[in-house]
């Protein structure tokens, strides 16, 4: 880690007419770091996370990047090609649906070699390769990558489509309930993969989630939101083993014991 | 005669109005200006249904003068449906002095060929296009494909092209495939045969694409850059053939497959019937002229 931030939040406000989206959020995201956002749902989770990804304009407040050059940048001044180029190599941004982040009709190879063939690569086997290099690192067997991810099961599009994501090297990752709706020990597997891959390749990411055991996995630090509003921050293990807000304490006690 | 022509003036010169004309003359205007740049124009309808050309029909009538030489193709041919047609239609509705002949034409309006004869400086060639856009089967959102367009992101392309070599070993796209102009635009060369992309490359000719249900007008000026798409380890390669044609012995030229039986007889002559039969009027001969005359006789 060094001693710049990589993103900078600063009073970040989203409003959907009077109804308050979230409201006055502001934290910063070191590199290697890992943060996740938690609350229940409604309370504002996905919409600073696609405010944060340059997916939603912020009603006010500034969201600032470090580039690769080391520039602190404003997102919101930056221009949009500059910007999607930026989502496409530097980010990654892995959807709760995976047919969302996937297409669903071309193969699982091709899926994986998108982003490197939007960054100017274009030697056929140079992409197969790298293509199949990450499935393999997200374990899909190789011999599925002439298939469409239409015929692979849930926990399988997901790591797809976490491949897809992780091809060019990104430094930041945002997440949005990568878990949801897969089963559990498919979740704990896909869980133990994040896990490896962002110590392995020292990302940052940004997690939103509704489960306070993948927060407790993945991530160093945590937001607890509700209403819009980040009522408690700190670090993980802080937060949930001495919950000082009464809505924090409330999540934590309300985890199921098994 | 007075009567003829009494009639023919219900109809402006061209069937279209002079205004709709300038319209779309501009929007031709623009398309020149900025090369294979798809622009939206204010397609009007045509007595033809969608799918018959209305696209180009409407870019032929703008460009269209009484001094003009028109010449139709469909697949190649002066002689089906869709030609005879639309060639019909311009002789009625601007009395235009018409052709077969590829030499003589000032303009072409041509589906899905490229003539086989090299277009001279002073022709244009004006395209009926279906489905304007590259994209579209990737991307099927319009708000997208625009800002792709505006942005350059192209990648998308090769997802189409890496697809193809997964599937079936080679690039296996052999129509409507996709080209690079002057270095900028991705532009779809309407439903040609691959084997026609190189002669669009630096063509001495003006190009011209007129899509009428997709309301869209774009062009590629004379002597523009035109490359196919490709990857490094499979190049660009267009249809190889390994018979020349039957009735004209052509080699290097795009043959169509004509059923002549059926117990699996078949021939392959030229798509382009002005160039054969030009090619057969100087002399040249393919294996199966003398029996198509003995099935004449």
């Amino acid at each position: 880690m060094t001693d710049a931030p990589l993103l900078r939040a600063r009073d970040i406000s989203k409003f959907y007419g009077a109804r308050i989206g979230c409201q006055n959020v502001s934290f910063d995201l070191w590199p290697g770091e890992v943060l996740a956002i938690v609350g229940e749902s409604g309370s504002g989770k996905t919409t600073l996370l696609n405010c944060l990804a340059t997916r939603l304009m912020p009603t006010s407040g500034t969201i600032e990047y470090r580039t690769r050059d080391g520039q602190m940048r404003d997102l919101a001044r930056m221009g949009e090609a500059e910007r999607r180029f930026l989502m496409r190599t530097d980010w990654g941004f892995v959807h709760q649906n995976p047919a969302d982040g996937l297409r669903m009709t071309v193969s699982a190879g091709a899926n994986v070699g998108e982003r490197l063939m939007a960054v100017g690569e274009r030697h056929y086997g140079n992409i197969r390769e790298t293509a199949g290099d990450w499935l393999r690192r997200v374990e899909i067997g190789i011999d599925r990558i002439d298939d469409q991810p239409r015929a692979f099961s849930g926990g399988m599009r997901q790591r797809l489509q976490i491949a897809r994501n992780l091809v060019t090297a990104p430094r930041l990752v945002f997440m949005d309930e990568p878990t949801g709706g897969l089963d559990v020990s498919v979740q704990a597997r896909l869980l133990d993969l994040v896990r490896g891959l962002v110590h392995d390749l020292g990302l940052s990411a940004i997690i939103v989630t509704h489960d306070l055991a993948v927060a407790r996995l993945l991530s160093h630090r945590m937001m607890v939101m509700k209403d819009g509003h980040v009522i408690e921050h700190g670090l993980t293990d802080r937060v949930l083993d001495d919950p000082r807000e009464a809505y924090t304490q409330l999540l934590v006690s309300s985890i199921l014991q098994v | 005669m007075t009567t003829a022509a009494s009639e023919l003036a219900t109809y402006n010169f061209a069937y279209l109005d002079e205004q709709t004309k300038r319209m779309i003359r501009r929007a031709i205007l623009k398309a020149i200006a900025i090369p294979g740049y798809q622009v939206p124009f204010a397609s009007r309808e045509m007595p033809m249904p969608y799918g018959w050309g209305t696209g180009g029909v409407q870019v032929t009538a703008a460009i269209l003068g009484p001094e003009d030489v028109l010449k139709v193709i469909d697949q190649g041919a002066d002689d089906t449906t869709n030609a005879v047609s639309i060639r019909a239609f311009f002789q009625k509705v601007a009395d235009v002095a018409v052709t077969t002949k590829t030499r003589e034409a000032t303009i072409i309006q041509t589906r899905h060929r490229i003539p086989e004869e090299r277009l001279t400086t002073g022709q244009t060639l004006v395209y009926q296009v279906p489905i304007p856009e590259p994209l579209r089967f990737l991307e099927p959102r319009e708000t997208e494909t625009r800002k792709m367009h505006a942005l350059e992101e192209y990648g998308l392309m090769h997802v189409k092209l890496y697809e193809d070599i997964a599937r079936n070993g080679h690039i296996a796209t052999t129509y409507a495939y996709p080209v690079k102009v002057e270095g900028r635009y991705v532009m779809d060369p309407s439903p040609t045969p691959k084997f026609d992309n190189p002669k669009m490359h630096m063509s001495e000719a003006l190009q011209l694409f007129g899509a009428g249900r997709e309301k869209r007008i774009y062009a590629v000026p004379p002597f523009t850059e035109v490359v196919s798409l490709d990857f490094e380890d499979h190049p660009f390669e267009v249809q190889s053939f390994d018979k020349p044609c039957a009735l004209c012995g052509a080699e290097n030229v795009y043959l169509d497959e004509v059923v002549l039986d059926d117990r699996g007889g078949r021939m392959f002559v030229c798509s382009d019937t002005d160039h054969c039969e030009d090619r057969r009027d100087h002399g040249h001969c393919g294996t199966m002229l003398a029996y198509n005359k003995g099935a004449a006789q």
